[in-house]
């Protein structure tokens, strides 16, 4: 599945798909990438270095920080597939890569293809926005 | 410059236009990231290039003894919002920018905002236009004094491609009541995500305050980043006006079933919070509390005092306290034992006393975000239940509004 790059890397990891679109910021604790969002049905599931896979976003335009925080902290995940483009979180990858030189990808599929990963699936994401399940 | 071209290529702009003024909320310490990435600005010798405001920070700079946490985020938090001073925004610590005249940019002005509540005030209550800019790329436009001509910056991506009925079992009555705006903006967030809705069915005219309310809701429950209110916001006088002409993607009901299980949803107290359950504190001012609502909670407390051992708090800006300040209504506030936070909020900054009982709260944003932040129960209510809630120590219910239940 090839979809649009908001943020360029390459990553291998473990797809862990979102029930519920979640707000970094408020949503995550940026020390350990753990959900602590107390209404999310995932609460307690980490991000960390995993393919984050989320149809859509919400909530605080402070997500920018939290992700780059996350990656400094390293418990970002490895990559980030999503159901639409999202500008807070391609910025917040843009300042992780120039603050420390570590890219987490961050990929917009059609919905209908972001679908077709399962939750646990080895997923790869390379430099041209290419999905992989293997 | 190079974060701005990065954003106009997300956004797929092909140019970039100029704005008249930036709300950047990047002030807020999340970590050393935070830190690391303006002393890269500043070693670069950056300035912003237009008018240019702060959110709210880690703490309360005018009452740092009311901070309870570490004292080390402390002195980091304050360094990080002394750094945005350092590059040339104002010092104004509120995530409610449009309640200061100074601030309040001009319907149909190009701006570029960040702060959730900010941005879907901003297009939709004043009709400025601003997309939906996160932290750094707030300050990038603001140095740059430009923004990607893109998204709500043009006109055709402000059009309502969701229309949200209410339903005809909602109570006039319900539309008279300040907690039904909170719990409309939940289920807007929930059934718009970030696309543009128009409800219908609203009185004309609505408050501010209670615009305010929606969209500081929807924007936790939702991405969304604007919203009209058919006859209140200026883009919408009408629906075929919210519409641009066109065809909704989607209309849709709200009936009084979905508004009272989003009501429901933001107590997060295991068994609902009826009438007489203790409560701790309670916290109001998200966003922050204009003069309006300064008044009315002083109207509310009626000269009552809150219970031994309540905490009731409001949270406002620093210049809103000043002119509070002048009337006299803030020494009066404080005569009757509230406490004023500004340059802050409740749920992000350590201040509340350590209590194992629930906080109560009006606002839809502080309820949502509240819980996982800092580790409280919630439970919600109106403004009036609030204030009547604090000064009988356990909460205070007005259902009529609600209908029979």
């Amino acid at each position: 599945m090839r979809g649009t790059v908001l943020a360029a890397g390459v990553a291998d990891g473990v797809a862990l798909r979102l029930d519920e679109p979640l707000s970094l910021w408020g949503g995550v604790d940026p020390g350990s990438g753990e959900i602590i969002d107390a209404r999310h049905p995932q609460r307690g599931t980490s991000l960390n270095g995993r393919v984050l896979v989320m149809a859509a976003v919400r909530g605080s335009s402070s997500s920018s920080s939290v992700l780059a925080e996350m990656v400094r902290a390293g418990c970002a995940p490895a990559a980030i597939v999503l159901g639409e483009a999202d500008l807070i979180l391609a910025v917040g990858a843009a300042v992780a890569e120039e603050l420390y030189a570590i890219r987490v990808p961050i990929v917009q599929l059609p919905a209908a293809e972001l679908a077709t990963i399962p939750d646990g699936a080895a997923v790869s994401v390379d430099e041209g926005g290419e999905v992989s399940l293997h | 410059m190079r974060l701005v071209v990065r954003a106009a290529e997300v956004l797929g702009a092909e140019r970039l236009i100029p704005i008249t003024r930036a709300h950047v909320d990047s002030c807020l310490y999340h970590g050393e990231a935070t830190v690391d990435f303006v002393e890269r600005l500043i070693e670069g010798g950056a300035q912003v290039g237009v008018p240019t405001t702060l959110n709210v920070g880690a703490l309360d700079l005018l009452h740092p003894e009311l901070w309870r946490g570490d004292a080390r985020v402390a002195e980091r938090g304050r360094l990080l919002m002394g750094h945005y001073r350092s590059l040339g925004c104002q010092p104004t610590y509120t995530c409610a920018p449009y309640q200061l005249p100074s601030a309040r940019p001009s319907f149909g002005d190009q701006v570029a905002w960040a702060e959730s509540n900010a941005i879907v005030f901003c297009n939709s209550v004043i009709g400025a236009r601003t997309e939906r800019y996160g932290d750094f790329a707030d300050i990038a436009c603001a140095i740059a004094g430009r923004v990607p001509d893109a998204g709500l910056h043009r006109t055709a991506a402000r059009r309502a491609v969701l229309v949200l009925r209410l339903a005809s079992d909602v109570p006039a009555a319900l539309l008279d009541d300040g907690s039904l705006y909170p719990v409309l903006g939940i289920v807007l967030g929930r059934r718009a995500g970030s696309r543009v809705a128009a409800i219908e069915g609203l009185p004309p005219g609505v408050a501010e305050e209670r615009l305010k309310a929606i969209g500081a809701a929807a924007a936790s429950s939702g991405a969304v980043a604007m919203f009209h209110a058919i006859g209140s916001t200026p883009e919408a006088p009408t629906l075929e006006a919210a519409l641009q002409g066109g065809e909704p993607e989607e209309v849709a009901e709200i009936g009084l079933a979905e508004l009272r299980g989003a009501r429901d949803e933001l107590t997060t107290r295991a068994g609902g919070a009826p009438a007489g359950t203790p409560i701790g504190a309670v916290s109001l001012g998200t966003p922050h509390a204009s003069l309006f609502e300064l008044r009315a909670i002083e109207r509310e407390l009626g000269g009552a005092r809150p219970a031994r051992g309540v905490e009731l708090l409001v949270s406002t800006a620093r210049s809103l306290l000043a002119e509070a300040e002048e009337e006299g209504l803030a020494r009066r506030l404080r005569g009757l034992g509230v406490e004023l936070l500004v340059d802050t909020c409740s749920y992000i900054a350590p201040v509340l006393r350590s209590s194992p009982l629930p906080v109560m709260t009006d606002s839809g944003k502080w309820a949502f975000y509240a819980p996982g932040n800092i580790g409280v129960e919630v439970v919600f209510g109106s403004l009036r239940e609030c204030v009547r809630s604090a000064v009988e120590g356990r909460v205070w219910r007005d259902a009529a509004h609600w209908g029979a239940e």
